[in-house]
């Protein structure tokens, strides 16, 4: 535990009113950066990330001793050259890596919060990370990106701040949460509720941890970052170091003992009552709904030049919803760029090697500059 | 850049805003960004094209004129240009329409399928005409529904279209065409150069 406590923090000393009533104030905001801010202050990229991911974008996350989740992404003469930009990437509120969530010590209980920690939203995330273009200095960025719930992040923070980002390049998103994608999430928060250990909230108080549950949402999802033929491809109906089935409910094939190891390595980097509060502030994020159902309206004052990228076999955020995004980016008038890559790799695309996605980012960021 | 281009962009007034549809590797875009201060967006179907564009600083979507040109709102360009590409969709009609719907006018540039040459293809050979304009075969060219520059001038004032500028070229000599010299620009010209405005009815 020793790691966590070199992680940088700020105090945000300013009230935030949260979408769900509450006002928060002298909150932790975990942050790291990458890279150099110049002395015109104008090479700053703010970068969020997605459900699962940190402040840890690039380097070896010092947590996990793994690399940073957008390592491919992020880092010297990479997409997102960190010789030239200054990137910032913060622990969004509600999370477990040193910003303000359910696992911190509520003052009037003196317990971790629990499910005591209030609801919140993107738009809550988004406010909060606001604060770090003061904290730097930097009166506007050169950029906002992320995939996923980064990109929900990036479509936010444009709304919210007009005239803060010269470009923003939302990844693999969508503007308003699907049936289908909270259908997943809550799959996801019942496996965690249904584990005997995870006792209304408060294991950490009472000692337990609700793995298992955990680990089981993590498996579910894990599965919708992923495409079928990417599926198919890499495991087949390959057997786990055996040659014949066990006939038992061991884990005979490989897709299996992948989706186990992936749960089991994810409980131990992750806080099982931020998956809910993180999943649920996505299954909430409504930007059309926002703008009383013409997103458009969300775009109508920015002058921030927008480029969209979505993959072919993303079927969690598919190329129909990010492109709703341009469409109502159009309709605005914004200045508006969109891709789809070609890749088998589905929604987990944007996390990985993938040449030509990586081509299309440093290009319309160096094009730009 | 092609001499088709610097017509086109001779067409186009200064610090205007123009859509570009099949742009291709944004030559033209970039061009009139530079030179003219247009305010430029393209519209272009091939992923490794829009990469091209991207790494120029365009702004480009990827998408298919017949489809994706509805996105964007009436009026949102002051041109549209449309450059050899008619003749490759399903429904020429509708892409007109809709192009003079998004811009205040459009600038469409066509093959013209009643140059002598390709005409002589046909009545010697007897087989589909094949041209420097037109290379493809009959069985894998991406043309749907060619016309020829006097087939456009008809569509033009049967649908009511305006036709504020018709330039023929050929071998990089330009000149106008009207409908005293129709038939003649009809039999002399490789490429039809228009520039169109919807006639409104009152």
């Amino acid at each position: 535990m020793n790691a966590k406590k070199n992680i940088k923090k700020i105090i945000i000393k300013k009230p935030l009113k949260l979408d769900c009533g509450e006002t928060i104030i002298d909150y932790p905001l975990a942050y790291e950066t990458y890279g150099t801010l110049n002395d015109k202050k104008d090479n700053a990229i703010l970068v969020f990330h997605a459900l699962t991911g940190d402040q840890f974008a690039s380097d070896t996350n010092p947590i996990t001793k793994k690399p940073g989740w957008w390592s491919h992404t992020v880092g010297p003469s990479k997409a997102i050259d960190t010789n030239k930009f200054f990137v910032i990437c913060s622990n969004v509120i509600g999370g477990c890596m040193g910003s303000f969530g359910p696992g911190n010590i509520n003052p009037k209980t003196n317990k971790e919060y629990g499910t005591d920690f209030p609801v919140i939203t993107i738009n809550d995330m988004v406010n909060a990370q606001y604060n770090l273009l003061e904290f730097f200095k930097i009166d506007k960025l050169y950029s906002v990106t992320g995939g996923s719930m980064g990109g929900m992040q990036v479509l936010q923070f444009v709304a919210n701040f007009p005239d803060k980002t010269k470009t923003a390049l939302p990844i693999a998103c969508t503007a308003s949460h699907s049936a289908q994608n909270i259908a997943f999430n809550e799959l996801g928060r019942q496996s965690i509720m249904a584990d005997a250990n995870w006792k209304n909230g408060n294991y950490s108080y009472l000692n337990s941890s609700p793995d298992k549950g955990l680990a089981v949402a993590r498996m579910a999802a894990h599965i919708t970052y992923l495409s079928k033929k990417g599926l198919q491809e890499k495991f087949g109906r390959k057997l786990q170091e055996k040659d014949d089935l066990n006939f038992s409910f061991d884990a005979d094939f490989q897709i299996e003992s992948y989706l186990r190891y992936q749960g089991s390595i994810f409980v131990d980097r992750f806080d099982a009552n931020s998956y809910l509060y993180i999943t649920r502030a996505m299954d909430y994020f409504d930007l059309t709904k926002q703008y009383n159902g013409n997103l458009s309206k969300a775009f109508e004052k920015t002058k921030t030049k927008f480029f969209v990228i979505s993959f072919t076999s993303d079927w969690l955020y598919p190329t129909a919803e990010n492109k709703e995004i341009v469409i109502a980016l159009n309709a605005s008038g914004a200045e508006v760029g969109f891709i789809e890559i070609t890749s088998d790799k589905g929604h987990d695309s944007f996390l990985l090697d993938m040449p030509e996605f990586l081509k299309t980012v440093k290009n319309f960021l160096e094009a730009n500059y | 850049m092609k001499k088709e281009f610097q017509i086109i962009s001779d067409l186009i007034e200064n610090n205007t805003r123009v859509l570009d549809v099949g742009c291709g590797d944004g030559t033209l875009m970039k061009y009139l960004k530079d030179k003219k201060n247009v305010d430029t967006r393209g519209l272009e179907i091939s992923k490794d094209k829009v990469q091209i564009c991207i790494s120029k600083g365009l702004t480009v979507i990827e998408g298919n004129a017949e489809k994706d040109l509805k996105q964007f709102p009436d009026s949102s360009f002051n041109y549209a240009i449309l450059s050899q590409t008619l003749q490759a969709f399903y429904n020429p009609e509708r892409v007109i329409d809709d192009l003079l719907n998004v811009a205040d006018k459009a600038i469409v540039t066509i093959p013209n399928f009643g140059f002598w040459k390709v005409r002589l293809d046909l009545l010697v050979k007897g087989t589909m005409p094949v041209t420097k304009n037109l290379p493809d075969e009959w069985y894998n060219t991406p043309n749907l529904h060619m016309c020829t520059l006097k087939d456009f001038f008809n569509f033009c004032s049967k649908k009511k279209i305006k036709l504020y500028k018709s330039i023929a070229l050929h071998e990089k000599k330009t000149s106008e065409i009207s409908n005293f010299n129709l038939n003649l620009k009809n039999f002399s010209s490789e490429l039809g150069i228009f520039l169109i405005e919807k006639k409104y009815e009152n």
